[in-house]
């Protein structure tokens, strides 16, 4: 189990609902995924318009817990605002804070974030703020009170994996007491099971479930590279080697040691 | 009055949020709402008076990452 501030869940997989080719198969993809927490988000609804309310009913009928986000918020009042507008919609204090600093990569605004983070835990919201590898970023976070971290592994919808492999170790070292998501960038679920197999405790993604040919499929086999990285630490990894190591053993080899 | 509804000057016959609402055809639908930057929750709609110019945020759920 893994803790969320204080909510338990079972599956280490958190993913998003965008990007889906239709509503039925993202219910399809979420259910096979067995995650317990969905990202969404809130937009502008047009005058008469259902858009949003139809959304709603697909996602109330999976018995979900929704983490709502704040992106495209470039701006510490613009995300501030949205967190508390999605307070409102959807009756939770949970917030996935992102504060945009670059349009190109997507990467966060880490001094942004940490205003906007301060500002809202004293608010009364639980943040699962969206951050660089960055440690002292980390650790800003912790110091205000995050109990969740969501590093990056690489850009959003990037597919590119675990880029600064280093820096998510250094992170998982300094901040045990930390619940610790490796959220965007991941493509493959070797990516997925890596960042497990580091010690993070889940990870949250969505276009490379989204986005695959067969996304159920692709849920499926998240799920289980989540599970099998979990496992993996748990059942104690070696560590890496310079030389050769035969894992057959020599003694009794014939020929060995012949009798000169 | 002409308020600006998400983004878009737009004339209205409503004084409160609460007969805004329902004038621009959001009854019974899933959204919530920000009056000038600040979000009005549904218990406070028909005590919240409009003004001319005021900028109005209706917002509801949509997919996410």
């Amino acid at each position: 189990m893994v803790s969320f501030y204080g909510r338990e869940s079972k599956s280490r997989l958190l993913i998003g609902t965008a990007l889906y080719p239709s509503p039925a198969i993202m219910q399809d993809a979420i259910r096979a995924s067995g995650a317990e927490i969905v990202t969404v988000s809130l937009r502008r609804e047009s005058s008469g318009g259902r858009v949003g309310h139809a959304f709603w009913s697909l996602i109330r009928e999976l018995g979900v817990t929704v983490l709502p986000n704040t992106a495209g918020c470039r701006s510490v009042q613009e995300a501030v605002t949205t967190a508390q507008l999605a307070r409102e919609l959807f009756d939770t204090p949970w917030i996935k804070l992102e504060v945009i600093g670059d349009d190109e990569i997507l990467q966060p605004d880490v001094v942004g974030l940490v205003e906007a983070a301060a500002i809202l835990f004293k608010d009364g919201f639980e943040v699962f703020p969206y951050c660089t590898e960055d440690l002292t970023v980390a650790l800003r976070l912790r110091d205000i009170g995050c109990r969740v971290i969501m590093p990056w592994a690489a850009p959003i919808g990037s597919a590119r994996g675990l880029v600064n492999r280093d820096a998510l170790k250094l992170l998982r070292a300094r901040l045990p007491e930390v619940t610790l998501v490796v959220d965007a960038g991941l493509g493959a679920p070797s990516h997925a099971a890596e960042a497990l197999e580091l010690g993070y405790d889940a990870v949250l993604l969505n276009t490379a479930v989204a986005k695959a040919a067969d996304p159920v499929g692709m849920a499926n086999a998240f799920r289980l590279a989540v599970e099998a990285g979990r496992l993996a630490l748990k059942s104690g990894l070696m560590g890496p080697r310079d030389f050769a190591s035969p894992s057959t053993p020599i003694v009794g080899t014939p020929f060995w040691h012949a009798v000169s | 009055m002409q308020v600006i509804v998400n983004g878009e000057r737009t004339e209205v016959a409503a004084t409160n949020l609460r007969s805004l609402i329902d004038e621009l055809d959001y009854d019974g639908t899933h959204v919530a709402v920000a009056v000038n930057a600040h979000v009005v929750p549904r218990a406070r709609w028909t005590a919240t008076n409009l003004e001319t110019g005021d900028e109005i945020e209706i917002i509801s759920p949509r997919q996410g990452g």
